[in-house]
């Protein structure tokens, strides 16, 4: 596969969140802002990235049978770096974002790219795969938190361009699955 | 007093599902039939309990007490990971009906943000050993209460004529969406 379609595969067509439906938990939970879904989006693709590098260059060290438990100490390890490293530089986003951190470790993008990807392919290939998944997971949190942000406190990147308060469901967890079910449908339009 | 508290706000205030968004994975994937999502939160149940107990023993006695409080997230996934194997290995030999019935649910447990959610909620929130436990059980409770009023409606969904674009994930979505709404009646209770 040439690397331009290998990097952009994750944008569209193999999204992963609304082609492949993983990683859900994140992407519901901080996209109460368009800032939240990219500071989410970073952190996951930093995790994604460095996970794939290492999982690419260690593949024939890692016994087939342990894994699944060895790619998650893998990932664990870089989601504390992020972890320390957003607390101690971006403590209010850190805030914002919250359990979500720690929880990346358990999200299905990361270890299904780590199984279904590095664990394969060479150190370049993980590299662009590793940055396009990110890349279509960012854009994905980002449209959804602004699209949360604009309905429902009608502001964009705290920039407020109503007065008073927009439809509060959008910030609550309702609005999240909601927004989220109609951004699948029009997917499915775009990729027909 | 205070666990019927943390009971009622576990199960239904902030149901783990609805409104703090943990565990969308199962409750999309495996909530098709009332049958199975029983097994799940059956799963789910044993294995949150367990590893909730686990991780505070492991947070109060070892990783506090050597401040490496900064190991937490890879010792609790490999607790937890560990723990499902462990879960599958007994029950296995112990009693095969059960383990026929859990069979596939126990291994997708690992990757349930819910579980490790839950472990690190409960350290965060201060909660003694019995507190833990017992809001480890609601949680669960409230996973499994959620799951299944979602697969009744699924079932009942399967007969409906939905728009082809619709089909399947998003009208499930939508339908969550409008199920947390109705959970949100019980905001203010606890």
């Amino acid at each position: 596969m040439n690397q331009l379609q290998n990097f952009t595969k994750g944008f569209i067509r193999e999204n992963p969140v609304l082609a492949l439906f993983l990683g859900l938990c994140p992407t519901l939970g901080v996209t109460t802002s368009a800032i939240n879904g990219i500071g989410m989006g970073l952190a996951t693709t930093f995790v994604l990235v460095m996970s794939n590098i290492s999982i690419s260059l260690l593949k024939n060290l890692i016994p087939g049978n342990v894994r699944i438990p060895a790619f998650i100490v893998v990932i664990a390890s870089f989601v504390t770096i992020v972890e320390l490293t957003m607390q101690a530089f971006v403590p209010a986003l850190f805030e914002a974002l919250g359990l979500f951190i720690p929880l990346i470790v358990v999200n299905c993008i990361v270890l299904g790219r780590a199984e279904a990807f590095a664990s394969k392919n060479d150190l370049f290939s993980s590299i662009i795969d590793g940055l396009g998944m990110g890349v279509g997971f960012t854009i994905t949190l980002f449209i959804l938190g602004s699209i949360r942000e604009i309905l429902g406190s009608g502001s964009i990147f705290d920039y407020k361009f109503i007065q008073g308060d927009g439809m509060l469901i959008f910030v609550l967890a309702p609005g999240a699955f909601i927004a989220l079910g109609y951004l699948i449908v029009l997917m499915r339009k775009v990729n027909k | 007093m205070e666990y019927v508290l943390i009971i009622i706000s576990a199960v239904f205030v902030n149901n783990i599902v609805l409104s703090k968004f943990l565990g969308i994975c199962p409750f999309i994937g495996v909530s098709a039939k009332v049958e199975t999502s029983l097994g799940m939160a059956g799963a789910v149940t044993f294995v949150m309990t367990f590893a909730t107990m686990v991780t505070y023993l492991v947070q109060t006695f070892i990783l506090s007490r050597l401040g490496i409080g900064f190991m937490q997230t890879i010792t609790f996934i490999l607790i937890i990971a560990a723990l499902v194997q462990l879960v599958e290995i007994i029950l296995k030999k112990v009693s095969p009906s059960l383990y026929q019935a859990l069979g596939i649910f126990l291994p997708l447990i690992t990757t349930n943000c819910a579980v490790l959610g839950v472990a690190l909620l409960a350290v965060q929130s201060e909660y003694n050993m019995i507190k833990s436990v017992v809001y480890a059980i609601a949680t669960s409770i409230g996973f499994g209460l959620a799951l299944i009023i979602f697969a009744g409606i699924r079932e009942q969904l399967e007969l409906v004529n939905v728009p082809a674009a619709m089909k399947g994930v998003p009208v499930a979505f939508i339908t969550a969406g409008l199920l947390a709404m109705a959970f949100m009646g019980f905001a203010g209770m606890a």
